[in-house]
Parts: C-alpha cells; sequence; structure tokens
C-alpha cells in the first residue's frame, strides 16, 4: 500500500513537472518584461543615468576568454540593480554566437568577428558591442627567461611556432627542447595569436600539446621546462608563476596596446540580436562605462575608448 | 596427492594476501585521494566562502547540486526502473530485442558534451525552455537513464528463478509477482545504480553547461515560484559545484574556493552513499525479517 | 475469492504492463532518436562537404575548414588509435584491480568490505571528471615527468592511469553484485568437496558471475569512452599518432570537447566532429555486441558443461 501511494506521488510529481514544463516560456519571459518590482532598491547611489527600477534577467554564454570580466562586471551591476538577475555561461566563442543568433540568450560573448562562425543571414541580425580589448602575450616557462630568454624577434616567434626552431639554443637559450603549449584551431586565442603575432604562419599541430583553456595551459607552461604558450593578459595579473616574452622588443602591456606598438590584440565581443532590451543595454553601457573601465584594467583588460589604434 | 592439497594451500594463502594487498593499496589510495583533496580544500577556505551570496561562496551551488541531483533521480529512476522491468520481463527475447539492450549500454557510453547539445536541441530550441534546473535534471536524466535501466533489468534477472515461480505459483499475477516479491528482492542492487547514477549527476559539467547555466542568485525566502531568484523554481538557471569548479579552474581564477567546492561535492557524495546504503540495508533486513 | 477483485487485478495487470512497456519504449525511443540526430548531424561530413568513408577512417590527415565552404581534410584515424590505446591500457589497468577489490569485499572479508569498503569506492564514481583531471594534472604528470625523466610528463600512461582510476568504482560495483547474487550453495558445495576458498573463487565464484561482471567491464569501458574532460587535461593534446606510451597523442572524445564550443555551426569543423560522435557511438555499439556475443557463448558453454 506504501508502495503505491509512493509510485502516484512519483507520477504526480513528473505530471506537474510536464505540465509546467509546457507553461514555462510564458513563466520566465514575464520577469523579463514586465517590471514588477517590490521597490527595494537600495542603489541610491546609482551614478549613471539608468533607472533605479531595473529589472529582469539576462543570460550571457560564449567565450571564456571574456567570462571572468563578464563574471565581475555583473557582480558589480548587480550591485547597483539588486532586482537584475544575470547568468553567464561558458562554452566557447562559436556556441555562444549560434546561441544568440537561436534567441536563448541575450548575449553572445565571442572573441571574433560573428561572421567568421555564423552565415551572412544569421550574422547581419546581430549587433556588435565592443565591451574591451584583449591583448596576448607569449608566455615561457621560467626556466628559458631566467637563461636571457626575455625579447623574440617575428622571425624568431614564427619559427618557434611552426616547429622550425626546436631548440632553444637557436634563440639564444639553454640547451633544451621547445615544448609548444597552444590552443585548439577553433579558439579564438589562437586565431589573434595566429594572426598578429606569426603573421598568419600555421602553427604545427603535430609537434604542440593543445589545451582546452587558458587555466590549465598556464598550469602547463608553469610545470613544463623549455615551454612557451600564450595567454591573454587577464590571466597573467596575479603573479601566475610564468615570464612574459616582448615581441621585437616590445613588451606586452595594456599601454603598448593603447599606443598601437604592440600588435597581439583584438576586441572582445557582446553580440546581440537586434537592439537590445532596456536591461540589456543598461548592462551593456555599464560595461563600458568610464566608471567601470578602470576596474577593467585592473583586471588585466584593455578599454576600447582608449585605443589609438582600431585597425592593426 | 598430499602434494596436491599442500599446493592448493599455498596457492589460497598467496592469493588471499594478494587480495588484501589490492584491497590495502586502493583503500590507501582512496584515501589519499580524498584526504588530499578535501583537507586540501578545507584548509584552504575562508569563512566566508561558505556564505549562500552570489559570487564568492559555495552555498547556493550545494543547494544547486542537490536541488538538481534530485529533479533528475525523480524522473529517471521511476522511468529507469520501469524500463527495466519491461527489458527484464515483458520484452520478448529475440534479436531486435538484444540489439536494443545494447544501444542502450552504448548510449552511456556518449560523451557528455554530445549529450549535452542534445539535450540543448530538445529542451531550449524545440521545447522552449530557458536555461534551468529543469533542462539540466532532464539531459542528466538521459545520461543516466541506461544505467539504471540496465542494473534494474540485470538485478531482475539475477534473481533465482524460484522467486517469480513461486509467486507465479501462488496464482499471483506477473505484475504482483514482480512489484511484491522481485523488486523488493533486487532494491539494494538498483540502488547501486541509483548511487552509480546520482554520482553522475554530481560530478556532471558539460552536460549542464550547456542546459542549466550558471545561475547563482538565490533570494532566500522568496516562495514566488516564478520568480528566477526563487530557490525551487524549477525554471531558473542554476549553477552546479561541478559546474563552479570547471568555470574557476578553466579560467585560473579563484583556486581556494574551486578546492573547497572539490571537498565539498565529495563530502556530498560520501553523505549521500553512506545515507543510501544504509537505507537499502534497512529495506534488506526488514524484506528478511517479513520472510522469517 | 470474488470475481470483481480478481477483475481488479488483471486490470491492475494490464495498466502497470503498460506503463512498464511504455517506459521501456521510451528508453529505446531515446536512445535510437539520439542515434538518428548524430547521423542527421554527421552525415554532412559525406553529404555535404563530399568526403569518402575511406578518408574519414583511413587517414592522418585531420586539418578541417572552420568554414561552410569545405575544402579541407578529415582523416580521424590518430584519435581513433588514440582513443583505442588509452581506454585499452585504462582497462588492462583497472580490471584486475577491480576484480581482485571486488572478490576481497564479497568474498574475503564481507563485514568490513560491505561496511567501509564499497561505500569508499562507490564515492569516486561521484568525483567530477574536473577534480581527477586536477589531480592528475598537478600531482600524477611531475610524477611521471620525474620518475621517467622526461621532459613533459603529459602521456597515454597518464590518461590511462587517470581513466582507470575513473572506472575503477563501476568496475568493482558492479563485479561485487554479480558475485554477491552466486547462490551461497555453489560455495558450500564446493567447500564441502574439499576445495580451498581460491578454488572456489576461481572455479565456481568467478565463472557463475562472469556475466555480471562483464557487463561492469563494459559499463567500465563506456564511461572511458566518453571521458574527455580528465583526459584532455593528462594527454597532451597533439595531433600525431602515438609511438609509446609516453606520447602525447588525442582522442575523440577530447577533440570534440576542445572543439565543439568555439566551431562555426554548419562549418566543415563542426560536421566533422559531429562525424566523430556518430562513430564513436559505433564503434561503442560494435565493442559492446562483441563482448555480448563472447559471454552468451561462454555461458552456453558452462551451462553446457554442466549438463
Amino acid at each position: 500500500m506504501k508502495k503505491k501511494i509512493v509510485a502516484m506521488t512519483l507520477s504526480a510529481v513528473m505530471a506537474i513537472g510536464l505540465l509546467a514544463g509546457c507553461s514555462q516560456t510564458a513563466e520566465t519571459s514575464a520577469p523579463a518584461t514586465t517590471s514588477g518590482s517590490e521597490s527595494e532598491n537600495t542603489a541610491a547611489e546609482d551614478t549613471t543615468a539608468a533607472s533605479d527600477s531595473l529589472s529582469g534577467t539576462i543570460t550571457a554564454a560564449g567565450s571564456s576568454a571574456l567570462k571572468p570580466l563578464a563574471d565581475d562586471a555583473a557582480e558589480a551591476f548587480y550591485e547597483l540593480h539588486p532586482d537584475v538577475v544575470i547568468t553567464i555561461d561558458a562554452g566557447g566563442s562559436g556556441e555562444g554566437l549560434t546561441q544568440v543568433s537561436d534567441g536563448t540568450v541575450d548575449i553572445g560573448n565571442s572573441d571574433v568577428e560573428a561572421s567568421e562562425k555564423l552565415d551572412e543571414a544569421q550574422a547581419a541580425e546581430l549587433v556588435d558591442h565592443q565591451v574591451c580589448v584583449i591583448t596576448m602575450a607569449a608566455i615561457v616557462n621560467p626556466d628559458v627567461a631566467e637563461a636571457g630568454v626575455t625579447d623574440l624577434s617575428k622571425e624568431e616567434l614564427i619559427g618557434i611556432f611552426t616547429g622550425e626552431i626546436t631548440n632553444w639554443s637557436e634563440v639564444g637559450g639553454p640547451d633544451e627542447d621547445i615544448v609548444l603549449v597552444t590552443r585548439p584551431t577553433s579558439s579564438g586565442t589562437r586565431a589573434t595569436f595566429q594572426k598578429y603575432a606569426l603573421d598568419g604562419n600555421e602553427e604545427a599541430s603535430n609537434a604542440s600539446m593543445e589545451t582546452d583553456d587558458s587555466g590549465v595551459l598556464l598550469q602547463n607552461v608553469r610545470d613544463t621546462k623549455g615551454a612557451i604558450g600564450y595567454v591573454a593578459l587577464s590571466y597573467l595579473v596575479d603573479d601566475p608563476g610564468v615570464a612574459t616574452v616582448a615581441i621585437d622588443g616590445v613588451e606586452p602591456t595594456l599601454e603598448n596596446t593603447y599606443n598601437g606598438t604592440y600588435p597581439v590584440w583584438t576586441f572582445e565581443h557582446m553580440y546581440t540580436k537586434g537592439e537590445p532590451n532596456e536591461v540589456v543595454g543598461a548592462f551593456l553601457d555599464y560595461i563600458m562605462s568610464d566608471e567601470y573601465g578602470t576596474r577593467m584594467e585592473e583586471l588585466g583588460y584593455g578599454v576600447s575608448s582608449k585605443m589609438t589604434t582600431t585597425e592593426h | 596427492m598430499n602434494n596436491r592439497i599442500q599446493r592448493a594451500k599455498y596457492a589460497d594463502r598467496i592469493m588471499t594476501c594478494v587480495f588484501y594487498a589490492i584491497a590495502a593499496f586502493f583503500f590507501a589510495l582512496l584515501l589519499a585521494f580524498s584526504g588530499k583533496v578535501i583537507i586540501g580544500g578545507l584548509l584552504g577556505a575562508s569563512p566566508e566562502m561558505f556564505a549562500f551570496e552570489r559570487q564568492g561562496s559555495i552555498g547556493n551551488q550545494l543547494f544547486n547540486t542537490i536541488y538538481l541531483v534530485f529533479v533528475s533521480l525523480v524522473v529517471s529512476v521511476p522511468l529507469g526502473v520501469f524500463a527495466g522491468i519491461y527489458l527484464a520481463m515483458y520484452a520478448k527475447e529475440g534479436l531486435f530485442t538484444r540489439f536494443l539492450r545494447i544501444c542502450i549500454e552504448t548510449l552511456s557510453s556518449l560523451p557528455s558534451i554530445v549529450v549535452g547539445l542534445f539535450g540543448y536541441l530538445v529542451f531550449l530550441i524545440f521545447m522552449g525552455m530557458d536555461r534551468s534546473v529543469l533542462a539540466g535534471a532532464l539531459s542528466v536524466s538521459i545520461l543516466t537513464l541506461p544505467l539504471i535501466t540496465t542494473t534494474t533489468e540485470d538485478a531482475i534477472k539475477g534473481l533465482p528463478p524460484g522467486y517469480f515461480q513461486a509467486s507465479m505459483g501462488m496464482g499471483s499475477t506477473r505484475w504482483q509477482a514482480i512489484f511484491h516479491v522481485l523488486l523488493p528482492a533486487c532494491i539494494p542492487r538498483i540502488m547501486t545504480g541509483v548511487i552509480l547514477a546520482a554520482g553522475r549527476g554530481f560530478g556532471e559539467a558539460a552536460v549542464l553547461l550547456y542546459t542549466s547555466g550558471s545561475g547563482s542568485t538565490l533570494r532566500w525566502g522568496n516562495w514566488d515560484l516564478s520568480s528566477p531568484t526563487c530557490p525551487f523554481n524549477l525554471f531558473r538557471p542554476a549553477e552546479t559545484l561541478s559546474i563552479q569548479i570547471w568555470n574557476l579552474q578553466t579560467n585560473a581564477q579563484d583556486t581556494a574556493l574551486a578546492n573547497l567546492a572539490s571537498a565539498v561535492l565529495l563530502l556530498l557524495v560520501l553523505i549521500f552513499n553512506i545515507s543510501a546504503n544504509a537505507w537499502s540495508h534497512h529495506i534488506n533486513k526488514k524484506n528478511s525479517g517479513e520472510k522469517a | 475469492m470474488n470475481t470483481t477483485t480478481q477483475k481488479g487485478m488483471f486490470h491492475k495487470e494490464y495498466a502497470w504492463r503498460g506503463i512498464a512497456i511504455v517506459c521501456g519504449l521510451f528508453v529505446i525511443v531515446l536512445t535510437l532518436g539520439i542515434g538518428a540526430f548524430l547521423v542527421y548531424k554527421g552525415s554532412d561530413t559525406f553529404l555535404k562537404f563530399g568526403h569518402t568513408l575511406w578518408e574519414f577512417l583511413g587517414s592522418t590527415q585531420w586539418q578541417p575548414v572552420d568554414s561552410a565552404q569545405g575544402g579541407g581534410s578529415v582523416g580521424t584515424l590518430i584519435f581513433i588509435v588514440g582513443s583505442l590505446v588509452t581506454c585499452g591500457l585504462a582497462l588492462l589497468i583497472a580490471t584486475p584491480f577491480a576484480l581482485g577489490s571486488a572478490i576481497f569485499m564479497t568474498e574475503i572479508s564481507d563485514k568490513f568490505g560491505e561496511k567501509f569498503y564499497r561505500p569508499v569506492v562507490q564515492i569516486f564514481a561521484g568525483i567530477p571528471s574536473v577534480v581527477y583531471g586536477w589531480v592528475g594534472l598537478t600531482v600524477l604528470v611531475p610524477f611521471i615527468r620525474n620518475i621517467f625523466n622526461r621532459q613533459v610528463g603529459h602521456s597515454i600512461l597518464a590518461a590511462g592511469i587517470v581513466l582507470a582510476v575513473m572506472i575503477f568504482p563501476t568496475i568493482t560495483t558492479v563485479s561485487a553484485d554479480a558475485i554477491l547474487a552466486v547462490p551461497d550453495s555453489c560455495r558450500k558445495a564446493a567447500y564441502g568437496l574439499g576445495s580451498t576458498r581460491w578454488q572456489t573463487i576461481r572455479r565456481i565464484v568467478l565463472p557463475a558471475s562472469a556475466p555480471g561482471i562483464i557487463s561492469g567491464v563494459i559499463l567500465g569501458l563506456a564511461r572511458a569512452f566518453g571521458e574527455a574532460l580528465a583526459v584532455a587535461m593528462v594527454i597532451g593534446q597533439t595531433t600525431a599518432l602515438p609511438t609509446s606510451i609516453f606520447s602525447t597523442t588525442k582522442t575523440m572524445t577530447t577533440e570534440i570537447a576542445s572543439q565543439m564550443g568555439n566551431s562555426m555551426e554548419g562549418g566543415e569543423l563542426k560536421s566533422a566532429l559531429w562525424t566523430m560522435s556518430l562513430l564513436l557511438f559505433l564503434v561503442s555499439l560494435l565493442f559492446i555486441t562483441l563482448i555480448h556475443f563472447c559471454t552468451s557463448r561462454g555461458k552456453k558453454k558452462l551451462e553446457g558443461g554442466n549438463a
């Protein structure tokens, strides 16, 4: 008898779940459009022009390089507007663009322009917001830097990453094999590095260790003697245990990116489908505001408006 | 003759030692592993990490994990157990059924990312859900269903045929035999399947990345089920502990928090396993008590 | 017994049987649905981009273009070899230990086994792959590097060991359940004939529980085949055929997991990745069918021998 009750409860729960599943679209989209907020806003010191009664949900997905920044901005935005619920997922630039194009997220984060990962019709529907600049730096294991390799010419860098130079002694370093640590071919970080640091030369896939994310890449370069790889500056703000390498004598810093001397950088994009709605728009404005810009630089991202050149 | 007995005795002693050695080795390995994860995680933690905040703490993620796995089990356990009963008792033996059984086992070998994208397509695109607890739980169910189905079927088939025959001989219907005799007798083995399934749910990251999202904004005391900040809303995004770990570690962000999350996840699995085991022992005892 | 309760009894029988059949069919439809989904997504490689099956399976040239124009090459031999080698190695390491543990916790020390050993083993089924991968990367990889004195510790060996630890709980628990299901009368009969414990285990318990043990191994293999995150961290993904167990290489799942999220929808790379998922499905299917075939033959032989 008891079991029957259990079984019936279970099936009832399932039935409710199914019913609820059908009516769900209406349910969740409701709070996004109507602003039925209990007026418990504490964000009186809101300095931007955004109204205090903002409420709703924002979902974003895509680039993992942009996620730390988006998370931080969401946290700061939440302090100002506690009725706005922001969710940020990683998943890759391609997924971010596909999902914003599908309409399953409000913002698609991407390292590359939409036209590279979507067909023309889909890309035309999306509106680009260049929220920040990411600078990529070549990094080496400390043992290589201690032995004197702190600056590589572009030719040397190309030779190393295409697999023609295989020993550090060829570029004035220790007699040690070079271990290439790179990213998968579809990664936005790799595409940027290849385009601007290697002048478009293809990296040697059959001689390099690929890593799915920058966190693991950092760990690999730190642990492996003779390793060289590349990450965005945002991963290097706390002491990362690796050494950066200057390219043609120019150190990878935000300053050098702003004044146009360091070439390996790219805009990070937040795409919306059509013009953003009030809540999403307020969030994007906040990220690109001067007020948040200082925080952005602390995190190792570049502010778009400070760029003196917009072309490479 | 004597020689052979002697040799058999030696072999017995040697093998006993070997088994003790294997068990001791793995016991030590597992203890070292969990010790490293749990102690390492707890030592690096600071008190505010245990809070139920939007970021920088694990409270909401802990709740999300338990809630999501619970919802997923509510769906997959009845479905899987009934499906197992169907395969064990009702499906006609033949090439087709055998092929299907193989298919189901194959299903559990699919990489989670494929199941995640399948879930994204079915639940988010076709059914129009948002990233939510429900979409995530249903996707995890896809992953765990084969496991529960297979263990249930194996458990029923593993019972001595006398159970079923005796029950039928007393004039019961097939269903009564299944429900009152076979199922109670194989609850411990089914529990094993459920524990393994829950374990996959606890540890799953790739599937949930596409279906449940990384939301961690909860407002405790908000009982409006349609609000995105209500903890029990099935249709809000939910970041589980494993996604949190994945998010933090892949971006080399807050390592101490990631380690703490790993430690708490391990403790959670530990508590779940011990209580599930205790419960199935209890049932076992009650059953054998009734029989006596 | 009056006729109404009897009637109710049969109504219930039909109702419950209906539910069981619906659930069974649902699982089957789900399986076939995912299979069909993979076929639909993966067929583009051959139909839209015009690659041959032979190129896909037999070539080591893996340079698909991440755009809808196509024109790259999609040989996946490296990944197939990588998957087979790592999973094979993992099974080779895990199975003896798992079997030993299962026997220990059921035949040798059943009280300690049930109370302490089994829960401890089961905990390890619930640890997220990321944690395994991270511990592998920070403990195992440097360990291999130092012990074997190599510059790079990432290797097939590291991946095999991590996978072995991951599938160990699955094989152990399922095998232990199978061993427990062997009727005690078998053991008593063997002891009665004067066998030692090892003889009983080897000649009676193991053969009788072989089908259950094999399904544990299958489940373990299946988990190993589908695992991506942990393997990706320690295998040192390199697009090259392995030459030794210290080589770095890629498996099918690591390549799928690392590229799927970033590739272009409808592009050649994405299609090739879906085709690879389909291949993974088919390869697992083949393995599992083979193992089923072997066990049913072995079982028949056993039954025939007894008769």
